[in-house]
This record gives structure tokens, sequence and C-alpha cells, in this order.
């Protein structure tokens, strides 16, 4: 790929264009919240901004990290939890590596296994077909293992359980559908293409039938204007600009201290992940669209239309915290409101269309990664469940923490290797 | 069944190694060597030639009428060899058939009605997919085992529609499902009679414009919904009887091939997986269970027989395929006090999660299941 996500191109002092902030904007609900770093991830190593969605190029799989995490974020999504319905290890590996097979060749642009054409008569096509003749669209992969994966009657992994991969607490306001959380695998797909990334994930439900099946999923879409080299910063469906400052893929010293787990955490089959966190959060449009101007700008510490924190003029100025409400949503998301917890945000807007009482099913579809999920999303969350002024119009409808294991190294590696060697 | 167009396609897959070019056969020019070219119009169906040698058929179609057209090969009993349907004006069409010597009819049925302008086709020659002794030893076996069903299914039909035909509504409501195992342990061979299942088991939503609405799931919604039986009622209950005679009549005819036995053990998943699973089928009686259990009985039939022949092809396949079923006849044993019996929870009482549960047990086995086919014949 000619920009993004794996590139250190000399520019990380040079000003952030517009379409590099976008890059890194995974809408987070902790909307404005600082992180650290300046973010200049998609920027050309010549110094032009051509939207790598324009390439349709593919990311590398293979790597010491996953691709999806600290990649620029693509358009769209289709995550995916599942059940591990065997109960026999040696079904499970072998469903990691020929996940891991299929995920090789499908961010690559290629169909599954001997293609959807071509084959036998008589027997369906190995892949589904639908994504036939489209670029491969930056699709990333990204896998996670649930906390139930290691409980201790299953696949003997219970010693194995990191300790950062704790079960996330109760927080208040939560009103969790139990259809739509947890899950002991998780799939991420994304890409610029919505066709691409559902082409993914039902290719690998498919392959995972008789061993793993589907326990919720959900589609997301996110930002609207990637093409365009002057893209602004993508909003979210309450209508501000989401993901203004966030960690960025290029920064890593900020991604080692905040993202990646390092070799002394947790035992060393992590080593090189991450821990995600993964919340469906519904927002009440319509009460929201009723709101004020002046009180939805306050409940964010932001302004609506440049997007700049309370009291300066410009979108990317650093807040002044003390300037907003001690109820405003930036100020308390904000690092330096938490001890520094800071997180990698990457989620998507969704809109499951409407619920029956005619209300928009919509909100954030929250994706976050971190070193320590005791450091990053539970301080932060604590914080905002009890004060958060936004609390009025949202509501936390679903939950899943994973952990996602380090990169697949090359051809013979495979998604979880390390822990099940 | 979902739908009569169902029975239709279901049909095209009783016909050995018959597959419908689909995707880009628009983009043909229709003009391949041996092929046979149907030009359809409005008011015509020209067919250019009308002696094929047997074996594997080409059919070129191109619609020249103003009409949305379908294509069919037929036998002489009408029951369908392979069909093509949704063939826009200006388009063209191919269509593929393995076909032994005989007298066929190549329908056009401009507008997608009636029934169609036919030509009569000879096909001579003894080309037809050579078979081995064991492959016709499965075949042998299963044409015994649908006789059988159809044989020992009518008794049993009689016992329901006499309760109806008398009245009782609590005989019927007992004779019910019962009545039924055989039908839908041998679906397919069954639906590939076009003309019988749109009468016997057909769902309210499945009529199309004008249908009457006759069958097993009329007389369930009067048992179980209106908890009536009236004159029209009482009067169908023979009427389901004749039309299973005529089954149990012609079953033993049906076209049967080691393809079509392993596809039909996968559609019978399939049912499964569309009709069961979600209680669409038995939605008055939630009688669901004991159709499950019958489709993938017969599935389980089809699947005996072939697996010496698939065994050797693909040994993967059919320990993954021994596994499964066996996985889903223990889950579905949840669901009945008495292994001897077909006396399954009503599916009402069946919840969400236990559904679930039932319909990845279903996907389990039908995944590797639609490899059958391919095993048998490699």
């Amino acid at each position: 790929m000619r920009s993004g996500a794996g590139e250190t191109s000399g520019e990380k002092d040079s000003a952030p264009s517009r379409r590099a902030l976008l890059g890194w904007g995974g809408a987070g609900l902790a909307l404005g919240a600082v992180a650290a770093g300046g973010a200049v991830a998609a920027v050309r190593s010549d110094g032009s901004s051509e939207p790598a969605a324009d390439s349709g190029a593919a990311v590398p799989f293979h790597g010491v990290h996953q691709a999806g995490i600290a990649t620029a974020v693509q358009d769209r999504l289709h995550f995916a939890a599942f059940d591990v319905t065997t109960k026999d290890r040696a079904e499970l590996i072998a469903l990691l590596k020929e996940w891991t097979r299929a995920a090789e060749r499908m961010t690559a642009g290629q169909a599954v296994g001997d293609g959807a054409y071509g084959g036998p008569a008589e027997a369906p096509p190995d892949d589904t077909g639908e994504a036939l003749g489209l670029k491969p669209s930056r699709l990333t992969l990204t896998i996670g293992f649930g906390p139930s994966l290691f409980a201790a009657d299953r696949f003997g992994l219970q010693d194995s359980r990191p300790e950062a991969l704790v079960d996330l607490p109760k927080f208040p306001g939560d009103n969790l559908d139990a259809t739509r959380s947890g899950g002991d695998l998780c799939v991420q797909a994304c890409a610029d293409d919505p066709q691409v990334a559902v082409h993914a994930v039902r290719n690998l439900a498919r392959i995972g039938m008789g061993r793993a099946s589907v326990r919720w999923s959900q589609l997301g879409f996110g930002k609207t204007s990637s093409t365009t080299p002057d893209a602004q910063t993508p909003r979210n469906m309450m209508g501000f600009k989401d993901g203004t400052r966030n960690i960025a893929g290029t920064d890593d010293a900020a991604l080692t201290k905040h993202v990646w787990v390092g070799p002394k955490d947790d035992g060393g089959w992590m080593t090189g992940g991450s821990y995600l966190v993964a919340r469906r959060i519904r927002m009440h449009i319509e009460t929201w669209d009723r709101t004020p101007l002046q009180e939805q700008e306050d409940i964010f510490g932001r302004d609506k239309g440049e997007g700049a924190p309370v009291g300066r003029p410009k979108e990317r100025d650093e807040p002044f915290l003390k300037a907003m409400l001690p109820t405003a949503h930036v100020r308390l998301a904000h690092p330096d409101t938490n001890g520094g917890a800071s997180i990698l945000r990457r989620g998507y807007s969704f809109t499951d269309g409407t619920d029956g009482l005619g209300r928009l099913d919509a909100g954030l579809f929250f994706l976050a990664y971190q070193r320590d999920v005791r450091k990053g999303f539970i301080p932060v969350q604590r914080s905002l469940a009890a004060n958060d002024a936004l609390n009025e119009y949202i509501q936390h409808v679903g939950s899943a923490v994973f952990a996602v294991p380090p990169g697949v190294r090359d051809k013979d590696d495979w998604w979880g290797r390390a822990l099940f060697s | 069944m979902r739908a009569v167009r169902l029975s239709v396609v279901t049909a095209a897959a009783t016909v050995a190694a018959l597959t419908a070019v689909t995707g880009c056969a628009e983009k043909s020019d229709g003009k391949g060597d041996g092929a046979v070219q149907v030009i359809a119009k409005d008011d015509s169906c020209e067919v250019s030639r009308t002696k094929i040698p047997a074996g594997h058929v080409e059919i070129a179609v191109e619609n020249k009428g103003s009409k949305v057209t379908e294509v069919y090969v037929l036998f002489p009993d009408d029951r369908i060899v392979t069909e093509r349907e949704n063939i826009g004006p200006g388009t063209k069409a191919k269509i593929t058939a393995e076909v032994k010597s005989g007298t066929y009819e190549i329908a056009c049925k401009p507008g997608m009605k009636g029934k169609g302008i036919r030509q009569t086709v000879e096909v001579t020659g003894g080309k037809a997919a050579e078979r081995s002794p064991e492959m016709d030893k499965a075949v042998a076996g299963y044409r015994t085992y649908v006789q059988a069903q159809a044989d020992e299914t009518l008794p049993k039909v009689k016992v329901f529609t006499d309760a109806v035909a008398a009245g009782d509504i609590e005989a019927a409501k007992k004779a019910y499902a019962d009545s039924r195992i055989g039908w839908e342990r041998t679906e397919p061979v069954a639906e590939s009679f076009g003309d019988i299942d749109p009468k016997v088991d057909v769902r309210e939503d499945g009529l199309e414009d004008g249908q009457k609405w006759t069958g097993w799931h009329r007389l369930e919604k009067a048992l179980w919904q209106d908890k009536k039986l009236g004159a029209e009622e009482k009067a169908l209950a023979p009427l389901l009887y004749k039309d299973l005679a005529d089954w149990q009549k012609r079953v033993g005819r049906a076209e049967i091939t080691p393809t079509s036995m392993a596809n039909g053990a996968k559609e019978l998943l399939d049912e499964v997986a569309t009709g069961k699973v979600t209680g669409e089928e038995e939605r008055y009686s939630h009688t669901d269970l004991v159709d499950f259990k019958a489709n993938v009985e017969g599935a389980e039939k089809s699947y005996e027989l072939l697996k010496p022949i698939a065994s050797k092809n693909d040994a993967a396949l059919t320990a993954t395929l021994d596994k499964q079923f066996a996985a889903l006849d223990t889950l579905l044993d949840k669901y009945r006090a008495d292994k001897a019996s077909y006396e399954f929870t009503s599916y009402d009482k069946v919840g969400k999660a236990d559904r679930k549960e039932l319909s990845d047990a279903v996907n389990a086995l039908a995944e590797p299941l639609s490899r059958l086919a391919a095993a048998v014949t490699k």
C-alpha cells in the first residue's frame, strides 16, 4: 500500500494533513478525547495525500502485530463474535489454521480455497463469490480471543488467560443484551468496500460451521468523505466531529506505551498483541435532535461546526479542560482526567433500521485497543459512566472484551499459535 | 416446502450431473458446437434439432420475444429434467443436462405461465453417464427405501384423513405428524413430481394467485388454529389421500442417480435449515421436530447408501459426516423422552437459545454434506 499504517514516513514533525487526521480518527465515543501524539498517518512519503482508499490496495497480512489495529481506519466494518461449538482442542486449532490461510488470501484480494467457480460442478464452490472482481479494498482481518475461551473446563487454556483480560465491571447505565455481548472469538473485518468486509466474515463463518457459530455481528460505516484529499474529520451520528485526536498509527512511542502488549506483560504469548473492548452504544437520536445547540456543544465540550474545544478557535487546538463543564464528554474522557489512560479507538457508526417504535436504531459501535484494559477502557468508562452529560442520550447495549494476539509472522504461522503451542 | 417454485428447482437436481449454467451465461454467443438452439418468441418455440445424441446436452436459448420466458426439458410424464427461469427479452441463456435415450419435450413458457409451447425431441444412443455396480447398488437401495416409505405412509395417512373426514379433531391431531414422516424422509424425490407437492405440502404463503389451498397444512390450520372441521375440510381429506396414493404409485419410477441422492440429502437439511428450525413449517401444530427428525433420517439413509463410494474418494469427509450426523441425532434425542417414539417437544416450547443450538448443528452437518455429491462422482 502506498500510504498508511505500516509506513513511518519521516513526516512526524510536519503538520498533519486533514486526510491524515481522518485516517486515525476512529470514531470513539470518547469522542473529542485527546490522546497522545499527533496524527500523521496516511500521508504518502512524497508528501501528497492521495487517499489510500482510492488505490484499493492490499494491506500486508503478515507482521509483528495484526493488521487492523494501527492500520489507517477503513470506511467499513463487519464485526462478528463467535461461540466455539466444538469441545475438541485439535478442532479449534485446525479452525484457526484454516481461518488464517483464508484470511491471507482474502486480504490479498484473492478468493478462498479453489475459488468461486471452475471447481467440480457437483460441489458448492469454496468461495462464496460476491467479492470477485473487487479490489482488496484495504481489507484487514483481526482476530481476538474472549475470556470464555479460557474457562477451566474447555481447552486447557486456563493458565494462559492473561491477567489483563479482565471481565469488564458493570458500569452504571449499562443495559447489556446477552445476545449482543461476549463471544469466544471475534473477527474484525475492516475494508473500504462493505461487500469485501461482509464477504470475509461470511466465508470465515462458513469455514467455521460445526466448530464455531456466529453469536452476534455488527455492520458499521464510518467515514463518508474519505476519498477526497481534503476530507474532514468524520462526524458521528450526533453530528459532532469524532476522533480529532487519537493514538496515531505511526506514533510508535504511543503505540508501544498504550496499545501493544510488551514482553514483560502477561507472560509472553500476548507480546505484540493488544486488548480490544467492543461496545454497542445506542444513541437516542430523536431526543438528541431536539436538544438546543448550546446544550449539545456544552455536553461535548466542543463546538459543532469547527469542532474546536471550548474557548479555542481551532479543531486541533489543545483543549483547556477547566473551561468545559465538569460533566462535558471531552473533559471526562481526556487522559488528564484519567491518570493518563489512553486508548486507540477505531469505532464505526451503525444504523440498523428502526426499532419498531419508529426510532432510528443507530449509534456508535465502539472499538478500542489498549495494552491493558484495566488501565485503558475501564478507568475512562468509569469516569464517563458516572458523570458524562451525554449519558442522557446514549445507552451501552452490547459489550465484549478480547485478547488480540500478535500478528501472523509468515506462511507457516497461524492465529493463536503462541497461545496453543 | 417453501413455495411451489422450489419444487421445480429441486427437481432439477434429480438428474445426474445436471448443471444450469448461471452467471455469465448470457455473455456466450450461444453457438457452441453441438448445442441445441432454441429461439423463444411470444408465440413460438423453435428448436434447431429434434434428434439429439444421449449424454451431455447443451441448450442455447435466445429469447427473441417481448415477454420473460422460461425453458424446460421434460420427461414424457411432465417431470422436469432441467429448466431455466427468467430469461428476459433479448437475452440468451444456456442450459445443460445429462440425458439418456428416450423421448423428451422442450417447452418455452412466454410470460412464465401455462403449459408452454412444446416440441418433442428424441434422444438416441448410449452415451449416458456410465455407472459403476456399486453406484447401481446405492441407487437400487434408495429406490427400495423410497417405495417402502410411501407404502408404509399410506395407511398412516388413512388414519389421519379418516379422522378429518369423520370430524374427529382430537384423533386427527394425534395422527397428523405421523402421517407426514415418510413424505418428509423422501421429500426431494416427492418434489421431483412437480404436480404432487403443491397439492399436498404447500403452505398458505406458498400459494400462487388462483391456486386452491389443499393438503396437510390446510388441515393443520383447521385443526390447530380454527379448531373446527367444516364440510370443506372434511372434503379435502379424501383428496389428500388420493394425491398421496398417486405419489405411492409413481414414486418407484422416479429418476434417481447417485448425484441426486447426495444432493437430495443436502436438500433435506436445507429444508430443516429454512423451514423447520424457524418453526415456519408447522406453524399451527408446532410438530416441526417430527419433520426435522424425518428429514435427517432421510438424509442419513441416502448418505449410508453412498458412503461406501464416498469414503473411498474422501475419507475425511465421511468421517466428518459420521460425526455430525451422530451429533445431530443426539441433540434431537434431547427433545423426546422415548427414542422409539416420534413424540417430540412441541416447537413453541423450544427457546431461542435451543433453536440456535439446533440451527448450529444443522449447519455443521449441511455444510460438509454439500460436498457429498462431488465425493461420490469424483
